[in-house]
């Protein structure tokens, strides 16, 4: 019975070397999903050593060199990429407007305002919570949690890390303050010891700082970022940057939906720009431009009926997010900015599809390359996870996608709510794509002219 | 008085990689005329009416089209556009588009072969009329016979009413009952005034249907002419004999000179020049060697014999 098998399998193997497009997506497609997906969550496993940093915004308002040792010790946290500068040409220091701009833009993953008279005390060894107890003051952590709710708490959590480890001199003396406060006062000898061990303290502080590069931990957060302050070594206050006040359930099904939109809209793009090839086969491609269409005709014509479909495409399924899933698409802002969106990402979409569709020999190999091609970009586009989850090096790969620059465009509008000639980058670059796509289409349909 | 010619095409020559397609290929179709362009497989036909077509740009050589240059070596202009509006190219594949109707094929090509909107739905009328697809007008084209897509697939390429059509192998894979509504539906436009080239490969219709027959062989034009123009260049005015008898030529008999006995010794074929003087002969030389004659069987030579003379070749070879 299993004496044909060796044939069957020398069968397969043949056919199997010879297609190329059956080969990527047996091996290549599943290397190369695998190494995006390692680079998307190995950086949440690590915490960002390495592989991504959490981008921090950060506005000192306190000149005193606590504050500023601080400040030093955050630095040094490689999870951690501090930013405390705006402008390119004239750069200068943030002010927490600047902060809370960067966050609300996704520029950053935090922002973080350390308050005037925040040296004083710090470290904070206050009990008790309730942070109005004259104690230290708190830093504040700027984030939006329905963009990123992660990062806050790992902000918060590097905080009490860098306290620790970049001023341990400063927490024995307030330390010891606190004790003598509910203990009673350090003997003449105690008080000797301690003002001679603490200069060999702080020699091994700057000792340590300069031979080691801490190795981040996740969080050694205490307590819970419930809008409120909580206490530890540094007194964290977030504050939720995004005005619009929309439900998690909101912004959650605002992501949803573009990513899901913008990944199928160029299957179905590609799948419809595929009847080009059908056509060839079957050879109405031939009668068609035996006919008193040209090829220039043929293709954008073609091209128009495939953004038309993509635009639909869209319509269904933002009604669908609406009705049964309370995305709040009836608003003029809303619908103006879906349209603008939509017809910009369906154009660029019909040209993309247009493109792989004149590259391509056969529909079985449309089909295949397709795949490949849409689903990487789909996945460091920002289509299968949050761009925000991503490292800088993939967000800025993402940026060569067209998922990510509709998918940008989307959440400028339901999301960030921001006022619509804020789409002005992300339509320009669609249109742009889509004529650079038009053009290489019809360079690429060559081979069916009169030759 | 010579007939108007609607289309020539002089000295065409095409060259894709190493391969000459057409190498000096040349013919005419005259005004009302049904002309037949053969050739065996790879010959050059699809490539010269492809190029008719303005499908291939000739690397030398002219075509004129109803007095028009539309090609000479160049890619074509806006006037030979123009010219070819009054071409109608009915190609071998079913180039149909298999989830439309039979009206709705025809609508699509009527309308990007230039029918005004005034009139689409007049000539789609008349179009189903003219294939005999009226009852089935409404259904989906994937669902038809292979002989009825081959006439839906002719009446999408005349829609537009040209007056040169080019049919390349209209009848080919279908039964003899759809082939004869094919040529039935071909004479028809014919006799509407439209001047027609095919190529096939069924030669004993092209024998009958056809005024006149060009060979193409390599890439150039072998020969040009009636059937009896073809046979009296290649074959004279020979005549194909078989002479049956009873009984079977013993062995070591003399066979008459020219003939060649069949296998089963009861009968000889051959050709002879002169039926009045060598015929009796013939019979005179089998009767001597002891055959009695029972049938002789004297045949005209075919357009198949013309092209094997002409070729060397099968036509499909």
């Amino acid at each position: 019975m299993l004496k044909h098998v060796p044939m069957m399998l020398w069968m397969a193997w043949t056919s199997l070397k010879r297609d190329k497009v059956v080969l990527m997506l047996t091996f290549a497609l599943p290397i190369a999903f695998f190494s995006i997906f390692v680079g998307i969550f190995g950086s949440q496993v690590t915490g960002g050593g390495g592989m991504s940093k959490i981008k921090v915004a950060l506005v000192n308002l306190d000149a005193s060199p606590n504050a500023q040792r601080f400040v030093d010790a955050l630095k040094k946290e490689g999870g951690l990429r501090i930013i405390t500068t705006v402008g390119t040409d004239q750069p200068h220091t943030l002010s927490r407007e600047d902060a809370e701009n960067m966050v609300k833009d996704g520029d950053a993953g935090v922002g973080l305002v350390i308050p005037e008279g925040f040296g004083k005390d710090f470290p904070n060894f206050a009990f008790g919570g309730d942070g109005g107890d004259g104690g230290a003051k708190a830093v504040e952590i700027l984030a939006d949690k329905q963009r990123d709710p992660v990062a806050p708490q790992v902000v918060a959590g590097l905080m009490q890390k860098a306290a620790m480890m970049g001023a341990p001199d400063l927490m024995m003396e307030n330390g010891l303050g606190q004790f003598e406060k509910y203990a009673g006062a350090l003997t003449p000898e105690q008080r000797a010891a301690i003002d001679q061990w603490l200069p060999q303290l702080r020699e091994e502080v700057r000792e340590n700082a300069a031979a080691t590069q801490p190795t981040t931990q996740s969080s050694t957060a205490s307590g819970s970022d419930a809008g409120s302050a909580f206490e530890g070594l540094v007194k964290v206050n977030v504050v939720n940057v995004q005005q619009d006040h929309k439900s998690d359930w909101e912004a959650f099904v605002s992501f949803q939906v573009a990513q899901t939109a913008v990944m199928f809209l160029l299957f179905s793009m590609a799948g419809a720009a595929g009847s080009l090839l059908d056509e060839q086969e079957n050879g109405t491609l031939e009668r068609i431009l035996s006919s008193n269409l040209g090829m220039g005709g043929l293709l954008m014509g073609k091209w128009f009926v495939i953004a038309a479909i993509g635009i639909v495409q869209l319509a269904v399924m933002f009604l669908w997010a609406w009705k049964p899933f309370g995305l709040p698409l009836f608003t003029a802002h809303h619908l103006g900015g879906w349209a603008i969106m939509s017809i910009a990402t369906a154009a660029a979409g019909a040209g993309f599809g247009m493109v792989l569709a004149t590259a391509c020999r056969s529909r079985g190999q449309l089909g295949g390359v397709s795949t490949i091609v849409i689903l990487i970009m789909s996945a460091v586009g920002g289509s299968m996870f949050p761009r925000f989850m991503m490292s800088e090096g993939l967000k800025k790969a993402g940026l060569a996608t067209f998922n990510a620059w509709a998918l940008d465009g989307y959440q400028k509008v339901f999301y960030d709510n921001l006022p619509l000639w804020n789409l002005w980058p992300q339509v320009s670059v669609l249109l742009g794509l889509t004529i650079a796509f038009m053009l290489m289409a019809r360079l690429l349909a060559r081979r069916w002219e009169a030759m | 008085m010579a007939m108007e010619t609607v289309l020539s095409v002089a000295d065409a020559r095409k060259r894709f990689a190493a391969n000459t397609a057409l190498d000096g290929a040349a013919m005419s179709l005259r005004k009302g005329e049904w002309l037949a362009l053969l050739g065996p497989n790879g010959a050059g036909k699809t490539t010269l009416i492809r190029a008719v077509a303005g499908r291939v740009i000739l690397d030398g050589g002219t075509i004129d089209l109803l007095g028009q240059t539309i090609s000479n070596g160049q890619a074509s202009g806006a006037a030979a556009v123009e010219a070819r509006r009054n071409l109608g190219i009915v190609p071998q594949d079913l180039a149909l588009y298999p989830l439309l109707t039979a009206a709705e094929n025809m609508m699509a090509f009527g309308a990007l072969h230039g029918v005004p909107k005034a009139e689409l739905k007049d000539r789609v009328r008349w179009a189903l009329e003219w294939t005999g697809l009226n009852d089935r007008a409404k259904s989906l084209c994937k669902t038809f016979s292979g002989g009825m897509k081959r006439r839906l697939n002719i009446a999408c390429g005349i829609l537009h009413r040209p007056k040169v059509v080019l049919l390349d192998e209209p009848t080919v894979g279908v039964d003899p009952q759809s082939r004869e509504r094919i040529w039935a539906m071909l004479a028809q436009l014919r006799d509407e005034g439209a001047s027609l080239l095919l190529t096939t490969h069924q030669l004993d219709e092209a024998q009958q249907i056809c005024d006149r027959i060009t060979i193409i062989d390599r890439g150039k034009t072998i020969a040009d002419g009636t059937i009896d123009q073809l046979v009296a260049k290649t074959l004279g005015k020979g005549r194909r004999v078989t002479v049956s008898f009873e009984p079977p030529l013993p062995a070591g008999a003399a066979v008459p000179a020219g003939m060649t006995l069949n296998d089963d010794r009861r009968s000889v074929t051959g050709s002879i020049q002169d039926v009045a003087n060598e015929l009796p002969a013939l019979l005179a030389r089998l009767s001597t060697a002891g055959a009695k004659v029972e049938d002789v069987h004297l045949e005209r030579p075919t357009l198949h014999a013309v092209f094997i003379a002409l070729t060397g070749r099968e036509l499909r070879e």
